[in-house]
């Protein structure tokens, strides 16, 4: 129970911020991928800003056994870099782009502008779905 | 504040990008766990086997529309600058899917989590992502589509 609850309150805050932040406005984000139009930075400050807590909690997970609210660390591993996550990467981009959305955005959009985010996150569902089944 | 970009909101990027980064960082320390919502969002469908327990990816998947409700309802209203038409959301929607699901993680993951862990694979990954989504934006441009 006590996970779950940290896991609700993660993923509020984190809608929390990307509402608060701008990034819940696709054309926000798709401005800041807009190099040769009005380019819009905002994109690099929610970075940043996110970028400081998590440096932080790096330093202080390599200090801990466990973590505080589970059995154990379940870390994925840093170096394999393969076709998979360079042809996987570069598809995310393109429909980043496209559509200004990325899954973040559009899960929190869904409680916000229902309709178009729900266009979307099914489209995003069907598309992990087909690269279940082919893969 | 930034007068050559006059659209920009770096204050609130900054203060939102911090509550982001402090969401991240209570996934991680308190559960040992990356906060890459691609993959929770796989997970708590049931489309990806293995990752999180079910219930902490579903609960992180329904607290992100919950916590952008509660802080639109708070500050009277939050911009939402969809696309005029279903097709870009539609097309970009599969794309994205797909490709995060085959590239192991999106904004997200492989950005806050993995950028500031320093790891090579997410390090390459957001820059491969980001230099896509230049280019689509850009190709989009020259089109006549923006």
């Amino acid at each position: 129970m006590k996970q779950i609850l940290v896991a609700l309150l993660a993923g509020a805050l984190f809608g929390a911020g990307l509402a608060f932040s701008g990034m819940a406005d696709p054309a926000r984000v798709q401005g800041f991928l807009d190099l040769f139009g009005h380019w819009d930075p905002t994109l690099a400050f929610v970075m940043g800003g996110a970028m400081i807590p998590m440096a932080v909690a790096w330093i202080i997970q390599r200090r801990l056994d466990k973590p505080f609210a589970d059995a154990h660390f379940s870390l994925p591993g840093t170096s394999l870099i393969d076709r998979k996550l360079t042809i996987g990467a570069v598809l995310f981009g393109a429909g980043w782009g496209i559509s200004g959305l990325c899954p973040g955005p559009g899960l929190a959009d869904l409680a916000i502008n229902p309709l178009p985010a729900l266009a979307f996150v099914i489209a995003l569902f069907a598309g992990m779905i087909a690269h279940r089944v082919t893969s | 504040m930034l007068a050559a970009f006059p659209h920009a909101m770096p204050l609130e990027g900054l203060i939102g990008g911090l509550m982001i980064g402090v969401a991240a960082a209570l996934m991680l320390l308190g559960l040992g766990r990356i906060a890459g919502v691609s993959g929770l969002a796989a997970r708590a469908t049931g489309i990806a086997d293995s990752g999180a327990p079910r219930g902490i990816a579903t609960a992180f998947v329904i607290g992100l529309p919950l916590g952008a409700y509660i802080l639109s309802a708070i500050i009277g209203g939050v911009e939402t600058r969809f696309p005029p038409s279903i097709i870009p959301l539609l097309i970009g929607g599969l794309l994205v899917g797909y490709g995060t699901r085959l590239g192991s993680g999106c904004t997200s993951g492989h950005g806050v989590c993995g950028m500031s862990r320093l790891s090579p694979r997410s390090l390459i990954a957001t820059a491969i992502f980001m230099a896509s989504g230049f280019v689509t934006v850009a190709l989009m441009r020259a089109g006549g589509l923006l």
